[in-house]
């Protein structure tokens, strides 16, 4: 009984996205063909790239971090009912924000201290900036999908001219330096890494999917969180106050968005820049759905997505690195489409093997 | 009324009619002769298959077996659009109109009257206002339906059928949602429709509507027609005990409402509702200054056709909906303004009456499920939930209360309906708790359940619990409670003894046919 | 003079909003969200250079562009309503997708990671008309007209009230006969005609296709559509308005009165003002995401 349990859970975890991740296969076979190159030899590449030496392997995890933190962003709201699309912004407001508390502490603070307080300052602003579209929603009913995405281009304008007219080192899009706040590169820690952009901040970003699985599937409150998002009436029915859970998830989901705004500014370049992350806030909603909404499987996906995106750069000669933008497009199109699909199948075989048993155990 | 000789004269005539939806019977062997230019009234219970027989008529289902003749054709398993050509319409219990469209786009929607390439918008009004003048049936076509009432939007849904050429009209419960002035416009019009050659089958469960408008009239009891009577040879209570079933001869009179009497007693209510009054979804009073009190050691029942306020009532005494005015009080405690999770802290247990919407998160564990309303009772540290005592718990239930398969990982989703409403009682009642709100208790649940959470419910009153009992269902009120009560059209209509009650008592009550036997 | 320029630029800056945000409106009239209408666009200045530079002619172009907004039309169509995914993240699926292709195909067209060669465009500007030049383009025509057209379709004729009444409640309409899926499919279509030739005046207004170049415009239509209410012409009116605060802005980028940044971001605010109710609230049609 529970090896059938725990076997449809599976399958229903990884039927889809492994599909999706077939058929995303096939169409980059067709998009490379027209380019004349051979599939093989453009995946090796794309994987020659990206694990196969100790830079490429950092590049990926440089990039894994930000998109596990817009990955968990996506999910935590999907995980109430709620569509966050605004990780764009609310990561653009969590990077300038550890960027201007790094700016105003003065050197001579010492790095246990500073760290910390840029990392709760990114996530204060992009909860502040999920909060916004969530009282919108909870109070009004304003569409949130509508208020977050209309929010990423008013955020990233008001930073944009911020910076421009105020901050920036003249001839650039940046911020001056950081005085305090810095996390060491990997390639510090570890030699082979020299020159890839990887840092300590990924050890952030597990450890924030390790609580935001923690906060999910074992505290009252992530109970009651996907109570909502599950069944808005069963909630009601038990005495959960559904509005509220709603701003709340908002908030979390824009604070983990605004967590990956650390990775470029207190790893890599320690200073704020105009768009220098511009994409992944969008290509989260493909992390968590790929990863199923579940903090593991975004780490997992996070990964995947980042091969693929530093893969993109390794194959550029043979095809154009576009090649993973539509890929990646593909691998959302395809989870979006089956995993309804794939979930009605199960479901259905599930109920009928459970009926067959409760049927078997009744004397 | 004496049988026309020939086919030709009847509207419609149903013979030997069956259905079955997989195991489930609906409709057996039913006749159904409906003359040309008559009211006629299709009546009985919840569930003895009126609705299904009228939708084997409109086409929207093709019958097992049996004959369908409409004036004279045989048109066995037509489809909606075959019936609408030929002149069969139904107006349906909901209403299927758009609001943001005017009176007349919703009804000429799919057959718009042209002009060139552009709607004829004129000739749509004036033909809705010609046929609203010809049928009585007035309404300004003009108007946007958001802002009509529901009567108002009732003649919309007729006119509607009326303007696709519709001769013959089906009813489905028409007054459930009028208000009695409302009912009175719809039986002038239905009259006028009449007189103008029509034929008009209302399906309806209220005798007293059946002897107000019709002219004859078909019983169904458990999906077959069990009398055909001619309305004016007929008394409420000759209908009343054709529906219910049972041949017990009124030897004596109804007996008086003693619920003053017995509420006087000096034993304190467990739950008190004084001057309850609920306005619907639509504005609409759905509970109207409604008093009651349940004394611990006690099931008080409610019985009543569905839509008689119940459903709004439980919502208002679980704290899901707001009462207009009124009061609540638990143990003696005013809870009127207290939110579902204080009202369940103070003792209240609630089954909800739609297990898979309200009362269970279907995607959830078994073990899950038992928490739901009480998961604040189970944390530790840091606002976690306590995984060994939730185990625990669950263990406990599953066994207690004989949840099968036994496995509590299992989303509820994959078991019986049986087994998923006894995780609701496990939950509901394998706490502590002084008011237990059991609505629709044993719906859609297999025989060996229903015994099962029956014998739960008498436990829990024979341990000093008060148990306010809903159920749609006559025979299970007859068999738990001690004290009944009828509702309808948001009131008490009476308030007896379990043992001074039988079906026969019961059915005039419940079809509001009280009001002509009294008086 | 100085009105008349003004009022001319604004019109230039307004008409892909004016396309694409027809197009919006009727998809979101028939329930299904359109916020693919970025893709679309960038999908039709893609189409409508390709057609122009390869078929010799601004017309082919038009052609291209057209298919290439129904390719994407039927794409969402096939996603949303055959296969029932959610529309949202579809309609951001779809977006990344065109932009992907679009630059994709930009090295294998014309051999360059950012813009395509020049191509002709409606002509005009031998003419010594000057901004007078851009009436000689028929887009412009049809821009202006597209929203006042599309109320005439939605208010004026059957399939408009169908279409009114299948995005507000389908089962309504559909136990009248209607058939709702092929007729959200029609919805669809048009959308992404409407849209693609939104993209294709940028493009031939520009005389070359360069790499995500409708910027965020698609998604200022979606705005201009929320803050009319779904209803032509006060989308019409809040295209005009958004293309007119553009206007302000560049005629004003010397005097440096206010940031340019505010100025992008009035469409933005105003929206979601309009949706939190501040001022009469803006309510969408009652289907609109929900494909059963």
């Amino acid at each position: 009984m529970s090896g059938d349990g725990l076997l449809m859970r599976a399958a229903q975890a990884f039927l889809a996205p492994l599909l999706a991740v077939a058929l995303a296969m096939v169409v980059g076979d067709l998009l490379i063909l027209t380019y004349g190159e051979s599939p093989a030899t453009v995946y090796a590449l794309l994987l020659e790239g990206t694990w196969g030496n100790w830079y490429g392997f950092g590049q990926v995890i440089y990039k894994t971090m930000t998109l596990t933190c817009t990955g968990l962003a996506f999910a935590y709201a999907a995980r109430a009912g709620l569509f966050n699309v605004g990780a764009e912004g609310q990561l653009a407001a969590g990077g300038f924000a550890a960027a201007l508390v790094g700016l105003l502490l003065p050197a001579s603070i010492p790095g246990v201290i500073a760290v910390p307080v840029c990392i709760a300052a990114s996530m204060i602003a992009g909860g502040a900036s999920g909060a916004i579209p969530g009282v919108l929603r909870a109070r009004f009913g304003a569409s949130e999908v509508i208020v977050t995405i209309m929010l990423n281009f008013v955020l990233l304008a008001l930073l944009n001219y911020v910076v421009a007219s105020h901050m920036a080192v003249p001839e650039t899009l940046h911020t001056a330096e950081m005085n305090a706040g810095f996390v060491a590169r990997l390639g510090s820690l570890f030699p082979v890494f020299a020159g890839s952009a990887a840092n300590l901040t990924i050890v952030v970003a597990v450890l924030v999917a390790v609580f935001a699985w923690w906060k999910l599937f074992r505290t009252r409150s992530g109970y009651e969180l996907r109570a909502v998002g599950l069944q808005p009436d069963a909630a009601e029915y038990g005495g959960i106050p559904v509005s509220r859970v709603w701003f709340r998830a908002m908030v979390w989901s824009g604070a983990f968005a605004g967590l990956g705004g650390i990775n470029f500014v207190l790893g890599y370049k320690h200073y704020y820049e105009e768009g220098f992350a511009a994409g992944s806030g969008f290509l989260g909603i493909a992390v968590a759905l790929v990863g199923r909404n579940h903090p593991l499987g975004i780490l997992i996906a996070a990964l995947l997505f980042a091969t693929l995106s530093q893969g993109g750069l390794a194959v550029n000669a043979l095809v154009p690195k576009q090649l993973v933008d539509i890929l990646q497009a593909v691998v959302i199109l395809a989870v979006a489409t089956t995993v309804p699909e794939v979930q009605r199948l199960l479901r259905k075989t599930a109920a009928s093997l459970v009926r067959r048993d409760a049927a078997e155990a009744t004397p | 009324m004496s049988a026309p000789a020939t086919t030709a004269t009847w509207a419609v005539r149903m013979s030997q009619v069956s259905k079955h939806f997989g195991s489930v019977q609906a409709n057996r062997d039913v006749t159904l002769e409906v003359a040309n230019g008559e009211i006629h009234a299709l009546v009985g219970e919840n569930g003895a298959g009126k609705s299904t027989l009228m939708h084997i008529l409109s086409g929207l289902h093709t019958p097992s077996g049996g004959r369908v003749e409409v004036l004279g054709r045989d048109v066995t398993g037509w489809d909606t659009n075959e019936a609408i050509a030929a002149g069969v319409g139904m107006v349906h219990q909901h209403f299927m109109l758009v609001p943001t469209l005017t009176v007349a786009e919703n009804l000429v929607l799919g057959r718009e009257p042209r002009r060139g390439l552009q709607l004829d918008e004129a000739r749509a009004v004036e033909d809705v206002r010609a046929l609203a003048a010809r049928t009585g049936l007035r309404v300004d076509p003009t108007r946007s339906v958001a802002e009509l009432s529901v009567g108002e939007a009732q003649r919309v849904e007729i006119l509607k059928v009326l303007y696709r050429g519709a001769r013959i009209l089906v009813l489905d419960e028409p007054t459930a949602v009028l208000s009695p002035p409302e009912v009175d416009e719809l039986w002038t019009v239905l009259r006028g429709l009449r007189a103008q050659g029509d034929t008009i089958i209302i399906i309806t469960h209220k005798l007293d509507e059946v002897v107000a408008i019709s002219d004859t009239i078909t019983v169904m009891r458990d999906g077959r027609s069990v009398s055909r009577l001619a309305t004016a040879d007929t008394t409420p209570r000759d209908i009343a005990r054709a529906m219910v079933g049972r041949d017990v001869t009124l030897a004596h009179d109804f007996p008086a409402n003693d619920l003053a009497a017995r509420d006087v007693s000096s034993a304190r209510a467990a739950l008190e509702v004084r001057d309850l009054v609920v306005r619907g979804d639509r504005g609409t009073p759905v509970i109207e200054q409604l008093s009651f009190r349940v004394q611990p050691g006690e099931i008080l029942g409610i019985a009543g056709v569905e839509g008689n306020g119940q459903t709004e009532l439980l919502e208002v005494l679980a704290g899901l909906r707001r009462a207009h005015s009124g009061r609540v009080l638990l143990n003696g405690q005013e809870i009127t303004s207290l939110d579902v999770r204080a009202r369940a802290d103070a003792g209240l247990s609630h089954i909800p009456e739609d297990r898979h919407r309200r009362g269970l998160v279907l995607d959830y564990s078994v073990s899950d499920n038992l928490l739901l309303g009480r998961q604040h009772h189970f944390t530790s540290r840091l606002g976690g939930l306590d995984k060994t005592r939730i185990e625990r718990h669950a263990e406990t239930q599953i066994r207690a209360f004989d949840i099968r398969p036994s496995d509590p990982t299992l989303p509820a989703r994959a078991l019986s309906g049986g087994n998923q409403q006894k995780i609701v009682i496990a939950r509901e009642m394998g706490r502590s708790f002084t008011v237990l709100l059991a609505a629709q208790p044993t719906r859609g649940v297999d025989v060996g359940a229903i015994e099962f959470i029956h014998s739960q419910l008498r436990a829990a009153r024979d341990s000093g619990k008060a148990v306010l009992l809903v159920s749609a269902d006559l025979s299970e009120v007859l068999a738990l409670a001690d004290r009944i009560a009828v509702m309808y059209e948001g009131r008490f209509a009476c308030v007896l003894p379990a043992t001074e009650c039988n079906a026969e008592i019961l059915g005039p009550y419940m079809t509001g046919a009280d009001r002509e036997v009294v008086s | 003079m100085i009105l008349l320029a003004f009022l001319l630029q604004t019109i230039r800056i307004a008409i892909p909003y004016l396309l694409a945000a027809a197009g919006g409106v009727m998809s979101e009239r028939v329930g299904v969200i359109a916020l693919g209408l970025e893709g679309m666009m960038l999908a039709g200045a893609f189409g409508a250079v390709l057609g122009s530079y390869y078929g010799g002619s601004a017309w082919i172009g038009l052609v291209c562009a057209m298919s290439a907004g129904i390719l994407v039309a039927l794409l969402l169509a096939l996603c949303t309503l055959r296969f029932r995914a959610n529309q949202v993240v579809v309609g951001i699926a779809i977006n990344l997708l065109v932009i992907g292709a679009t630059r994709f195909f930009l090295r294998l067209a014309f051999d360059s990671a950012s813009n395509s060669p020049r191509v002709d465009g409606f002509g005009g500007e031998g003419s010594g008309l000057g901004v007078l030049a851009s009436f000689s383009n028929p887009l412009v025509w049809l821009g202006l007209i597209a929203l006042p057209a599309l109320w005439w379709l939605l208010w004026r004729t059957p399939f408009g009230l169908r279409a009114r009444a299948v995005g507000e409640k389908p089962e309504a309409a559909a136990t009248l006969g209607v058939n709702v899926s092929a007729l959200r499919l029609r919805g669809l279509l048009l959308c992404g005609v409407l849209a693609s030739l939104g993209g294709a005046y940028l493009a031939l207004d520009q005389h070359q296709f360069t790499d995500s170049m409708t910027a965020g415009r698609g998604f200022i239509a979606l705005a201009a559509i929320i803050f009319g209410r779904w209803m032509p012409m006060r989308v019409a009116a809040a295209c005009l308005l958004f293309a007119a605060a553009e206007t302000l802005q560049i005629q004003l980028q010397g005097a440096q009165l206010v940031p340019s940044q505010f100025v992008e971001l009035i469409p933005y605010v105003l929206t979601i003002v309009a949706l939190a109710g501040v001022v009469g609230k803006s309510v969408p049609p009652a289907a609109l995401g929900k494909v059963e």
